[in-house]
């Protein structure tokens, strides 16, 4: 099939360094200590973040760091067809890892020891880069939160189809069976959290790939801070300073 | 840039699912007129000078392809809603329009209207997508005119009159097809345009206006739906449908349901089915098969007679004789049916001339003719010409539109001239396109990735540590004489401890052709170069095949190596592959290697080792055989060609000498150890080559044959059939390589094919009998062993392996594409000697030595081993089956003459005369007539 077409657009139109349109907004769940809702084009992610509050289970207490938790879940009618899934499937079990890890890692757990810290995403519509999209949710929540951390975490994934290296793949071109190489990265500090990458590629395709990957990861750090700023505005005026 | 997210869509995957998709409307695609003043113009396509551009509607781009290849329709903007519906109606169609967009010599240029913002048209409730596509087409039109305004004259080009009518009332130019192309002033453009169906008559209509003119010959094709349930439900069949190369009224569906071939006799059962096409077959009653055979024959009363041709050298390109042949009385073993519907068409352009027939009064009006297509395999084509004198006696090409089932022939149109009838160029140039050979001088972007010219060994080609250094070896080669694309070179050399090293050089192809350029693309698609008596067709530019590649005398070149430890009894103690340099010092041809071996005076090294060599490949042959390797023969013939006028002079049978042999022995031996390295360390991505074991029904004809003349062939294994052809010595010296031969002829080709797609045991090669094989030591004419040499590369850990080496069905479609092209370049060998042999005879009739293959109801078929060829001696004339001089059993296969004076049986010797009659203007042919 073809996913760049000889004119070089993709089959929504795109071209191949283009991302979908990106749409956020911060505070959609009052009783969560901070919340977002982050759309990549029709993927739409929820994220809730509760902390940091005591630790519930207190054999899982750490003394000198906070817990994180994180719960991944797909809405039943967040796909095409609704499909009733188990909760606690492998998938959703290995993506919460990757976020809580990711978001681990700029969390500043050191200075909240004793704690716990319980982030929720959730996916409400799929079409490709969930994993991406829960991440920058993620992201939003915890800064929303107010909660320390090191950087911003923005995530972003490409891929490479018909010998050309796409940004952020949706649902159709994912499930083209070429690879797909989800990035994370601090934005500031320049450093890369998170990289996963399905299927196999050349070493030096894979270089341009995850060259693109990063590009498109600094795009969504710009964004979501054009957001953050935007809030931060807001309250401003909010409480009349 | 703009965005909607509006494209939503329902599709059906096996259920109902809604599918929405984002759809980005953009406002940076540009309008590729040079003229524009908005636009980007870098990337324009159209020329500056045009006064109309035309767009096209789908319809027109679906039938009228070949008028829009001729480069008079130029400055046309495609539509991206066109292209996409033509790739949903027509790959084939869809294809050409792509390679026409990206021709730099066309004026093609795709306009994105899709994803344009102002050009998008969103889906009315209640409106057809077909209806909504009409309108797209429209507004893109409309968008273009107000773009550029009143300079230049935008024209929609539509057939369909619904869309025609409302573009005249958006106020858009458009005009038909036919009225355009008249208003272009060139007649001869009208041929290629297809007729629409004569009129919008349904079917009954016609039948009800002119019942006694128009009588329905062919029965109606079934719905697709009634087709879809009857395969499920097991009535119906479906498969390819081939057709006989030798009878064109006998087909063959091979059908995965039944597990056997399907035969299908006559037209009428065709059902106006092509060679190709995917059909749906319904099984006759048993105890019709036999009678709708001999109701097939008697039926069509053009049936046309055998034609004198090459001998075959295997069973693929040999007649196919139904089994059944010898006894009329027993129950036909074959299934045999009728198609009832047509699920694929594969249709495309033939080449061929038109039927002979007296021009029309008048003069410049519009003629039919019937076109004689050259592949016997496709029916008469009925078409219209404005051109009919120009046209007679010329080699055209010729498009199918259709075919309804009033009509005994397809209707399709003229494409394009080739040339005159029975000039040699033309002819070659109707073998290359009728075996899709592609012919055309190499495009500049492949030019570009030769290495600059002229070249030579750079010193970091010595002093790269993966080539060693193999100048002081005393390497040559030997080929055949005129040779330039010298592949392969060897030495031997005699050890300290008494073994031999024997390497064989290959020229190092992959070096200079490397993967992913448009050479190796270019090379991939061609697959094999193609050897024609006049001339060859490369597969790799010039430069590159005689010269940069070509293991020439005296000159350093880079090679792909492989060389054993042998001990004198020819035991391979080690192999050792790599990547050297050499310098041949002598480029020997057959004879020359074959003359210094034989004079016992020569003493000198290089002699020597020919002589050491040759006992080697004596011993290596010997063990082969013993292995059950068979030693086949063919009728191949060499043609001397006059250098000036091209026109042969002299043929004859191609002499294979001891040097032959021994060349060949090595080669064999580097395939084998290649094939082994290869498939070691990639089991899944080799590609390897396989001679598939013939089965019991193949080896019938041979069998049958041996039994006529008192022979016992045991064709349980290849090792059985080699020591019963060995045992098979008749009176006469040329009784042996006759009956091997006809064992050739009987076995199918060997293929290539990825590892991965077969087990082990399959990858056997029946006719060398080894385990597995593969092709390495011709990399300048075949793709096959460029692919090989970068897998031996890649196991030897020199290169990194090539990306479609992880993707196994890219391998499978590469090894189908190179089956396909090494069938294709045989084919038009065969038929470049064929005509040259015409060519030859033209002016020479010929007394000539013959043998008996096979006795037929009105005389039989002889071999003539001197050229090569077979062909009928027809005894009776045509028609009168019965009776006459002659008595025919065709049991026994002997042929007796009333009075009982002369008899002939299968395999004897007669003397016949040979030559070229022209029964109709301008279609000579060779005849053979017994003295």
């Amino acid at each position: 099939m073809e996913y760049v077409n000889p004119e070089g657009l993709r089959l929504d139109g795109r071209r191949p360094m283009e991302m979908r349109q990106l749409r956020a907004e911060i505070g959609v769940i009052s009783k969560a200590d901070g919340s977002a809702v982050f759309e990549m084009g029709n993927t739409k992610v929820i994220a809730a973040v509760y902390g940091p509050r005591e630790v519930q289970n207190r054999s899982q207490q750490l003394n000198d760091q906070a817990l994180v938790r994180c719960e991944y879940s797909m809405a039943n009618f967040s796909t095409g067809d609704r499909m009733r899934k188990p909760k606690g499937d492998r998938r959703s079990t290995e993506i919460s890892l990757v976020i809580r890890q990711t978001m681990e890692a700029c969390i500043l757990t050191h200075l909240m020891p004793r704690s716990q810290i319980d982030i929720f995403v959730q996916v409400l519509q799929a079409d490709g880069g969930t994993r991406s999209a829960c991440i920058n949710a993620a992201t939003l929540a915890l800064a929303d939160a107010g909660i320390p951390m090191r950087d911003l975490v923005t995530s972003c994934s490409s891929g490479f189809l018909n010998g050309t290296p796409l940004l952020d793949l949706n649902y159709l071109e994912d499930s083209a069976g070429g690879a797909d190489v989800t990035v994370g990265i601090l934005p500031k500090l320049d450093k890369v959290t998170l990289l996963q990458m399905d299927a196999k590629l050349q070493m030096d395709t894979f270089e341009n790939v995850m060259q693109l990957a990063i590009e498109g990861c600094k795009a969504v750090a710009s964004y979501i801070r054009e957001i953050l700023l935007e809030n931060t505005k807001q309250l401003e005026s909010r409480r009349g300073i | 840039m703009l965005q909607s997210k509006s494209f939503v869509k329902k599709t059906k995957q096996g259920r109902v699912v809604k599918v929405v998709r984002e759809h980005y409307l953009r406002d940076d695609i540009y309008c590729g007129a040079p003229l524009c003043k908005v636009c980007d113009v870098a990337a324009s396509r159209l020329s500056s000078t045009a006064s109309t551009i035309l767009v096209v509607d789908t319809n027109v781009v679906l039938h009228q392809i070949d008028l829009l290849e001729n480069p008079a329709i130029d400055d046309v903007v495609v539509l991206s809603v066109v292209l996409e519906e033509v790739k949903n109606k027509n790959l084939g169609v869809y294809n050409r329009l792509r390679a026409l967009c990206s021709n730099s010599q066309r004026r093609f240029f795709v306009f994105s209207n899709e994803y344009h913002k102002d050009t998008y048209v969103k889906i009315e409730t209640g409106e057809s997508p077909n209806d909504r596509n009409d309108r797209a087409i429209r507004v893109a039109a409309q968008w273009y005119q107000n773009h550029l305004g009143s300079a230049v004259r935008v024209l929609l080009i539509t057939n369909d009159r619904d869309n025609k009518k409302k573009a005249v009332t958006d106020g858009i130019l458009a005009e038909t097809v036919e009225s355009y192309v008249k208003s272009l002033g060139q007649p001869a453009l009208l041929d290629l345009i297809v007729q629409p169906p004569s009129d919008d008559v349904t079917m009954e209509d016609a039948e009800d206006l002119r019942p006694s003119k128009r009588k329905t010959i062919y029965p109606e094709h079934k719905p697709m739906s009634e087709i879809t349930s009857g395969l499920h439900r097991g009535i119906y069949h479906q498969g390819k449908l081939r057709v006989n190369r030798y009878n064109p009224f006998e087909a063959y569906v091979g059908s995965e349901s039944i597990g056997d071939e399907i035969i299908v006799y006559g037209r009428t059962n065709m059902n106006r089915a092509f060679d190709g096409d995917i059909v749906a077959v319904e099984l006759l009653p048993q105890d019709r098969w036999q009678e709708e055979k001999s109701l097939a024959i008697a039926n069509d009363e053009d049936e046309e007679e055998d034609d004198v041709h090459l001998a075959p050298s295997s069973a693929d390109d040999a007649p196919r004789v139904p089994s059944s042949a010898g006894d009329k009385n027993a129950m036909p073993t074959r299934p045999s049916g009728r198609v009832i519907g047509i699920i694929k068409r594969n249709w495309h352009s033939y080449c061929g001339s038109l039927d002979p027939m007296p021009m029309p009064a008048g003069e410049g009006g519009i003629a039919h003719a019937l076109f004689v297509s050259k592949d016997r395999r496709i029916p008469k084509i009925r078409m219209q010409t404005r051109q009919l004198g120009n046209l007679l006696d010329k080699r055209i090409i010729v498009a199918v539109d259709s075919w309804d089932r009033l009509s005994r022939h397809p209707s399709g149109h003229y494409v394009r001239t080739i040339g005159e009838i029975g000039d040699r160029d033309t002819e070659s140039e109707v073998v290359l396109i009728e075996n899709d050979i592609d012919a055309r001088p190499f495009s500049s972007q492949v030019l570009a990735c030769l290495p600059p010219l002229p070249w030579s060994v750079s010193a970091e080609d010595i002093s790269n540590p993966i080539r060693q250094d193999l100048r002081h070896l005393r390497v040559f080669s030997v080929d055949p004489p005129g040779c330039k694309d010298i592949d392969d070179a060897l030495h031997c050399m005699l050890l300290p401890s008494g073994h031999f090293e024997v390497g064989v050089h290959i020229a190092d192809v992959t070096n200079f052709v490397h993967p992913g350029t448009p050479l190796d693309d270019e090379a991939a698609t061609r697959g094999t170069s193609v050897y024609l008596v006049e001339r060859r067709i490369d597969m790799l530019p010039k430069p590159l095949t005689e010269d940069v590649c070509s293991l020439r005398s005296d000159v350093e070149r880079l090679t792909f190596s492989v060389i054993w430890e042998m001990t004198p009894e020819a035991e391979i103690i080690s192999t050792r592959y790599t990547k050297a340099i050499i310098k041949s010092c002598a480029a020997l041809s057959y004879v020359e290697a074959q003359a210094r071996m034989d004079d016992s005076r020569l003493m000198d090294p290089l002699t020597t080792d020919l002589r050491n060599m040759n006992v080697l490949a004596k011993i290596m042959r010997q063990k082969r055989i013993e292995r059950g390797a068979l030693t086949l023969a063919s009728a191949e013939v060499k043609f001397q060609i006059d250098t000036e006028t091209h026109d042969p002079l002299d043929i004859g049978m191609y002499q294979i000498r001891e040097a032959n042999q021994m060349i060949e022995e090595f080669m064999l031996a580097a395939n084998i150890s290649v094939a082994k390295k290869i498939l070691e360390h990639f089991p899944p991505t080799s590609l390897l080559r396989r001679h598939p074991s013939p089965t019991k029904e193949m080896l019938e004809p041979l069998i049958q044959t041996a039994a006529a003349v008192g022979l016992c062939l045991d064709v349980t294994s290849s090792k059985a059939l080699a020591d019963s052809l060995d045992r098979a010595v008749g009176e006469d010296p040329y009784f042996n390589k006759l009956i091997r031969i006809l064992a050739t002829r009987c076995m199918t080709q060997a293929v290539y094919f990825c590892s991965g797609d077969l087990s082990p045991p399959e990858f056997c090669h029946y006719g060398l009998a080894a385990p597995v094989y593969t092709h390495f030591t011709s990399p300048i004419r075949r793709y096959a062993d460029v692919i090989v040499h970068r897998l031996l590369a890649a196991s030897l850990g020199i290169c990194r392996l090539p990306d479609i080496f992880q993707e196994r069905p890219r391998l499978t479609s590469i090894a189908d594409n190179l089956n396909y092209r090494h069938k294709n370049a045989q084919m038009a060998s065969r038929a470049s000697v064929e005509l040259h042999t015409l060519i030859y005879f033209r002016n020479r009739p010929t007394d000539t030595e013959a043998r008996i293959l096979k006795i037929r109801s009105n005389g039989f078929i002889v071999f003539v081993p001197k050229y090569g060829i077979e062909g009928p001696v027809h005894l009776m004339a045509r028609g009168q089956k019965e009776g006459g001089k002659w008595i025919v059993d065709e049991q026994q296969q002997k042929i007796k003459k009333i009075d009982g004076q002369d008899s002939y049986g299968v395999l004897q010797t007669v003397r016949i005369h040979m030559e070229v009659v022209e029964p109709q203007p301008n279609r000579p042919k060779l005849q053979l007539t017994l003295i």
